[in-house]
C-alpha cells in the first residue's frame, strides 16, 4: 500500500493545531523537510489518514510529545566533521585556557554526541575542571540520554575515527566502558554538564557564553527565524566567543553577519564586536 | 515529451552511486545549459571534508560549479552538487534546503529523497536521470518523478559499470528511455540545443 501524502494546507493545519494547543510553533520551519518528517512519522506510525492524526494529536498527549520527537531531526554523531573539532583544539581551546572559569552552549543537541565530544576535548586539554557545558534541546526525552551517557556500542568504531581525524590520540575506549550493546561515558565527562529543554524558537537568551554550538539545526528553519536565532546567539555570546555552525550553515546573509569573522575555512565564527 | 521540443525542463537531476562518476562526467561535459534549466548531481560519497567533486566536475564544463549551502538559491545554467552528509530537497522552485535527518537506503544524500522531492516541486519540469550504482537507491524516487510527469531516464544496466541500481528502477517503472552512457550525453545535448 503507497503511504498516504499530507498535502501543503494539511501541513499548515498541524502547524496551527501544535502552536494553539501546545505552543510549539513551527511556524518558521522549512516546509520541505518538516512535510517529509510528518509523511515518514505517517508511514512509520501507519496512519490511515490527516484526520487521524490531528484527532491523535488533540487526543493524546503522549502521542504529541513523540510526534514533536518524530518530525524534529535528533541525528547526531561523535566528533561529527573531525576537522571542525581539530580546529577547536588548535584554535579555540587556547583562547578558552586563557579564562579561569569557560562556558560553553550547546543548542538544539539532540541526544547528546557532541556535548561528550567538547567535553572530551577539554578533559585532554585539562580545561574540563574550569568549564561547564550547558546541553539544551527541545525534546525532553532526547536529553535524559545526556545524563545517562549510554551511546550504541556499534557506533563506536565510527567515532573512534572520527576522534582519531581530530586529533585525538589516546585510545578512544579510554572514554567509556563496553556493556550489553552500550558504551556508558566516564562519569567524569558528565560531572560539568547541565542539561534543559530550551525552545529556540520562543526561549530567550539564559546566559554569556564563550563558545555555542548549534549544528545542523538553522537548517531546519526558515530565514526569519535564522535571523532571530542568530540574534539569540549573538546576545548570549561574549566578545571574542566562538559561534560554531554546521559545515552547510553560514551566517553571513544574517543581519549579525559584520560582527563575526569566519576562523579559517571551516563553520567557526568569531565575535569581534 | 521531449519530441515537443519545447523547452519546458527547468531541473535536471542525475542520480549515481559506485561506477557513475564517468558518466557524469560525460553529461556534464555536453550539456548546454541555458537560461531555463540547472543541473543537480546526487552521488554516494565519502565525507572527507573536501570538495574533490565539484574540483573534479569544474574541470569539464564552463557553467558555476555549486556544492549547495543551506537555502541555496536555484539558479539556471548552474551545476549543482549534493554535498556529503545531507540530503537535498526542493524549498520550491528557487530554493534549495538541507536536511541531515537519518540515511535512506544506507545513503546520505539519497538519490530518493531527492527524487521525491523534485516530483512534487518541479511536477513534469523535472528530468531524472538514474546511473551505475550497487544500492537500490533511486529507484523509488525516479517512479515517482514519472508519476508526476517528469521525463525519466536509466542507464541501461549493460553499459553500467555496476548494474544493480539501474537494473532495480527497471523492476518497479518504465522510464521514458532506456540509454547507454554515451547516448544519455547525446540525448540532452540534442533536448537543450
Amino acid at each position: 500500500m503507497e503511504a498516504i501524502l499530507v498535502k501543503d494546507e494539511e501541513v499548515e493545519l498541524l502547524i496551527n493545531e501544535l502552536a494553539q494547543r501546545y505552543g510549539y510553533d513551527f511556524t518558521n520551519y522549512a516546509r520541505a523537510s518538516l512535510r517529509r518528517r510528518i509523511n515518514r512519522l505517517i508511514t512509520i506510525d501507519r496512519i490511515p489518514s490527516f484526520a487521524e492524526l490531528i484527532y491523535r494529536v488533540k487526543n493524546d498527549a503522549d502521542y504529541l510529545t513523540h510526534l514533536v520527537e518524530e518530525i524534529t531531526v535528533n541525528v547526531t554523531e561523535m566528533f561529527r566533521d573531525p576537522f571542525v573539532f581539530k580546529l577547536i583544539r588548535e584554535k579555540v581551546l587556547p583562547v578558552l585556557a586563557t579564562h579561569p572559569f569557560i562556558r560553553i552552549w550547546h543548542t538544539g543537541c539532540a541526544t547528546g554526541e557532541e556535548v561528550y565530544s567538547m567535553a572530551i576535548l577539554l578533559e585532554e586539554a585539562n580545561l574540563l575542571r574550569k568549564s561547564l557545558i550547558y546541553a539544551t534541546d527541545l525534546n525532553p526525552s532526547v536529553i535524559e540520554n545526556i545524563q545517562r551517557g549510554i551511546f550504541p556500542l556499534n557506533r563506536m568504531q565510527q567515532y573512534s575515527e572520527n576522534y582519531v581525524l581530530s586529533g585525538g590520540k589516546k585510545d578512544f575506549s579510554s572514554f567509556y566502558t563496553a556493556q550489553y550493546g552500550f558504551a556508558k561515558f566516564n562519569q567524569k565527562l558528565k560531572d560539568k554538564m547541565i542539561t534543559a529543554t530550551h525552545n529556540l524558537v520562543s526561549d530567550r537568551s539564559f546566559n554569556e557564553f564563550q563558545v555555542i554550538f548549534c549544528r545542523n539545526v538553522l537548517i531546519y528553519f526558515d530565514k526569519v527565524l535564522q535571523d532571530k536565532v542568530l540574534k539569540l546567539f549573538d546576545d548570549s555570546l561574549e566578545k571574542l566567543g566562538f559561534l560554531i555552525l554546521g559545515s552547510k550553515e553560514s551566517l553571513r546573509f544574517s543581519p549579525i553577519a559584520k560582527k563575526f569573522v569566519q576562523v579559517e575555512k571551516e563553520k567557526i565564527w568569531r565575535k569581534i564586536e | 515529451m521531449a519530441q515537443d521540443r519545447v523547452i519546458k525542463y527547468k531541473l535536471i537531476a542525475v542520480g549515481g552511486s559506485a561506477g557513475s562518476l564517468e558518466v557524469i562526467l560525460k553529461i556534464v561535459g555536453v550539456l548546454p545549459l541555458n537560461e531555463d534549466v540547472a543541473l543537480l548531481i546526487i552521488v554516494h560519497r565519502k565525507n572527507d571534508g573536501e570538495s574533490i567533486l565539484a574540483d573534479l566536475i569544474s574541470t569539464r564544463t564552463k557553467f558555476v560549479v555549486k556544492e549547495i549551502e543551506d537555502k541555496e538559491t536555484i539558479l539556471s545554467g548552474h551545476v549543482y552538487i549534493a554535498p556529503a552528509d545531507y540530503h537535498v530537497l526542493f524549498e520550491n522552485e528557487k530554493m534549495f534546503s538541507l536536511d541531515s535527518s537519518e540515511k535512506v537506503n544506507h545513503s546520505r544524500p539519497s538519490i530518493d529523497v531527492s527524487f521525491e522531492s523534485l516530483a512534487e516541486v518541479f511536477g513534469e519540469n523535472a528530468i531524472a536521470i538514474l546511473l551505475s550504482g550497487a544500492n537500490a537507491d533511486g529507484a523509488h524516487g525516479i517512479s515517482k518523478i514519472k508519476q508526476a510527469g517528469g521525463f525519466t531516464i536509466v542507464q541501461d544496466p549493460e553499459s553500467a559499470e555496476v548494474d544493480f541500481m539501474p537494473q532495480q528502477a527497471l523492476e518497479q517503472m518504465k522510464p521514458d528511455k532506456i540509454l547507454n552512457s554515451a547516448e544519455i550525453a547525446g540525448f540532452l545535448q540534442q533536448l537543450f540545443q
